[in-house]
């Protein structure tokens, strides 16, 4: 029999077979960790499903459900109604997980719907960027220039060819009470949000970065380095707001001196084309830029 | 206590009556009526439910789902193009062995689009892992939604089950029903207790798990010796059904059939009618009887042979269509005499697509046909659509 | 193999440990406790696999289950973490 872990602290097993250097791991441990024993998790199809519940195994140490690709959102509601109709809903975190796709692209509506009608439900995107679990698909939140395997560069064609869909403002835009963005290299800040989140009443989206070495190509020793790197150029900006005032919003990490976006896209295969396209660079540089300036750094 | 109420009406006292932990729920004619009455219920503080008005029915089926694994009792209404977008989730609460309930009001599908009755919509789910019962009348609606929750929860069955009632010919038509009283619904339905644990932190589960090949099978075949074990679950409902509130229920009710040389097998209102052809023709001293299927799934194999034992023809009338093949309940019907080296000529009639009116001339017209095969020996075409404008083609 | 359970739900929560992914590991990750401090625990927070421990002696890592994915030797501040090649 293996060594243990400290079961008492760690809600998420080991065992599970995620890439070796996967991000989502880091992040599915630090929202979960912080959360508690006291969580009911509902998600979507992807990786975190098929790398952590190959039956007869599970990397749950809390209660899971794995419905469909699209509907986390809508099973959760259902979690919840049960709780109330129960009269267990008191304590009990009721936590929806997505990946990209499950969350920007299918799931999208199951997640408005969700939002809308008010429940206390903490929605929590893992975004990695693409379809990582069918072979690095393009999604509505693969950033603009990154080669994946239905946005491949050639000739023709820069890679993706337009940019990431800014899923947490749409959320926002619910007028739900507290959405944040989060980056699994600041797990302190991270985990703060988790917090607020699980402690506001009502619905909530936490948006988190999470690098993949598989599908953004890079050695797996470089996740967390690469996460750090988006929020130093900028390219995810980590934030939190209560309500849906983007006057209010704040920044949670400004650097004090932003590094240049090519620091970042040189880090992985994904934008590798790119790196003889200064045109292209520019673009994305200034794109940053101006995003910045929206967020007042 | 008996009242005139719709069809649809008949399904929201159902789950009241049942009470419902939870109820997601999404409009679509013809059922619409039922989230209007369940939320009818809740605003006026007649129902002790959490009912989810859900963004699409893929929504209404998902929080099902996460309801009835977290312990709920649960069900919902939906119709045609409804059923079909939960078509996904339909394979998921089979599969996790969920016992949801669901009232279709049976429509055509779309294209072109039509609010009518027929059956495409829940035959077409016929391969979902879910039981399937189809009502004749909106009493039948009503007992069948009881009966289906206490099928669906037994520890030896835990599965969905759905109860077709025919749209506005039930839905939207005012039928007198027996409204039982909630002490013996209680008797007869107690609360659902999930034998094999639910969401819960106190005792962590992971729901909905990864089957591997190595796996998927014997799933696969627990779940589908479930739904064949249901058939004797259901005799046994249907008998205490019988005992507390009157009413019988069969899988196969045969009407007039102890020496009929033809037998028509029905599904849902049209058996009324049928009845009423039989009686007609009977006048006419013609040997015609007919069967009313009530329950579709699992298939009521023996119930179907038992009736047929002596028949000359079996006509199926089949109120769907499998396109490139026939209808899919003479398909079944059909198949189960594969082995039989005795068997009535076996022949299918497709009929009220799309809410065409199904009427006494048509079941003679079926009947007339019939004999016409029993005389020739078989069929002169295997499956024959009947009142079909052949002039507008 | 297991027994096949009602509905394919697992009752036994954190089972994955029953798989030792340490066996995938090509490059193993050893702490120098003369420069380690026991305080940070970046290793602790940046492994993706739930495979280093939090104790009172500072991080201890679980080889069971350890992939070498060499995050938290490249994260750790002071540089305590050496990744050396598997011998096995």
């Amino acid at each position: 029999m293996a060594e243990q872990c400290d079961v008492t602290k760690e809600m998420f097993a080991s065992g599970h077979r995620g890439c070796a250097g996967c991000g989502e791991g880091i992040a599915v441990r630090q929202v979960l960790n912080e959360a508690g024993p006291n969580t009911i998790v509902a998600e979507v199809t992807g990786c975190l499903e098929v790398m952590t519940t190959g039956y007869p195994e599970s990397a749950w140490e809390i209660p899971w459900i794995h419905a469909a690709f699209e509907n986390a959102s809508s099973v959760a509601s259902g979690i919840e109604a049960a709780l109330i109709a129960k009269g267990k809903r008191k304590g009990v975190n009721v936590l929806a997980f997505g990946g990209d796709g499950g969350t920007f692209d299918i799931g999208f509506q199951a997640l408005s719907g969700m939002l809308e009608r008010g429940h206390n439900i903490k929605y929590v995107c893992f975004d990695n960027e693409a379809y990582m679990n069918t072979g690095i698909q393009r999604c509505s939140s693969t950033p603009y220039g990154a080669s994946t395997t239905t946005s491949p560069s050639g000739t023709c064609s820069i890679g993706e060819s337009r940019p990431k869909k800014p899923i947490a403002a749409i959320c926002v835009a619910h007028d739900i009470p507290y959405t944040a963005t989060a980056s699994i290299a600041h797990p302190k800040d991270l985990r703060k949000k988790v917090r607020t989140a699980l402690d506001v009443e009502g619905p909530c989206f936490l948006h988190v970065f999470v690098p993949c070495p598989t599908g953004w190509g890079y050695a797996s020793e470089r996740t967390v380095e690469i996460a750090k790197l988006a929020v130093q150029t900028g390219v995810f900006v980590l934030w939190e707001l209560e309500g849906n005032d983007f006057a209010n919003i704040k920044v949670t990490k400004k650097p004090k001196e932003r590094k240049p976006v090519i620091e970042y896209l040189k880090t992985q295969r994904r934008f590798k084309h790119l790196l003889d396209k200064p045109e292209e660079i520019e673009k994305i540089q200034s794109e940053v830029d101006e995003k910045c300036e929206r967020y007042g750094f | 206590m008996k009242t005139v109420i719709l069809g649809n009406m008949a399904t929201a006292l159902a789950a009241k009556l049942s009470r419902a932990e939870v109820i997601p729920a999404y409009p679509i004619t013809p059922s619409t009526l039922f989230p209007e009455k369940i939320s009818e219920y809740v605003a006026d503080g007649e129902m002790d439910t959490q009912f989810i008005l859900v963004e699409s029915e893929h929504s209404a089926m998902s929080a099902c789902i996460g309801a009835s694994a977290t312990g709920a009792r649960t069900c919902t209404a939906t119709a045609s193009q409804g059923l079909a977008l939960m078509h996904e989730m339909l394979y998921i609460a089979s599969g996790m062995r969920l016992p949801i309930v669901v009232a279709v009001a049976n429509r055509a599908l779309s294209a072109p689009i039509n609010i009518w009755c027929d059956h495409q919509d829940s035959i077409s789910e016929r391969d979902t892992g879910w039981m399937q019962f189809y009502a004749e009348k909106n009493q039948e609606a009503l007992d069948l939604m009881i009966i289906a929750f206490k099928v669906a929860e037994d520890k030896r069955v835990l599965l969905p089950g759905m109860v077709g009632l025919d749209a506005f010919v039930l839905t939207h038509t005012m039928e007198a029903v027996d409204i039982p009283d909630q002490d013996k619904v209680d008797e007869f339905l107690p609360p659902y207790k999930a034998p094999y644990g639910v969401l819960d932190p106190e005792k962590p589960m992971t729901f909905g798990s990864f089957g591997t090949p190595e796996y998927y099978m014997e799933f696969k075949y627990a779940q589908t010796k479930a739904l064949e074990d249901s058939e004797k679950v259901i005799d046994e409902a249907f008998a205490q059904f019988k005992e507390t509130f009157g009413r019988e229920y069969m899988k196969i009710k045969p009407y007039r059939t102890e020496d009929a040389d033809i037998i028509l097998l029905t599904l849902g209102s049209m058996s009324g009618t049928a009845r009423a052809a039989v009686d007609v023709m009977r006048e006419q001293g013609m040997k015609v009887g007919c069967a009313k299927m009530t329950v579709f799934r699992p298939f009521p194999t023996k119930e179907l042979m038992d009736i047929c034992k002596k028949t000359k023809v079996l006509a199926v009338v089949d109120r769907d269509i499998s396109p490139g093949f026939g209808g899919a309940v003479f398909g079944e019907a059909a198949a189960i005499y594969v082995n039989e080296p005795k068997k009535p000529i076996i022949m299918n009639f497709i009929v009220g697509l799309g809410g065409r009116d199904i009427t006494i001339p048509d079941f003679e017209a079926m009947t007339e046909r019939a004999e016409s095969a029993l005389s020739a020996g078989k069929p002169e075409r295997m499956v024959e659509w009947i009142n079909l404008k052949e002039d507008n083609l | 193999m297991a027994k096949v359970t009602v509905g394919a739900v697992n009752p036994d929560p954190g089972s994955s440990r029953n798989y030792e992914t340490g066996s995938w590991r090509t490059l193993k990750p050893v702490i120098d406790f003369e420069k380690c401090t026991k305080k940070c625990f970046f290793c602790y927070d940046f492994c993706p696999d739930s495979a280093v421990e939090k104790t009172d002696d500072g991080p201890k890592i679980i080889y069971a289950y350890c992939k070498g994915c060499g995050i938290c030797a490249y994260e750790c501040p002071k540089e305590a973490i050496e990744l050396v090649p598997e011998e096995k």
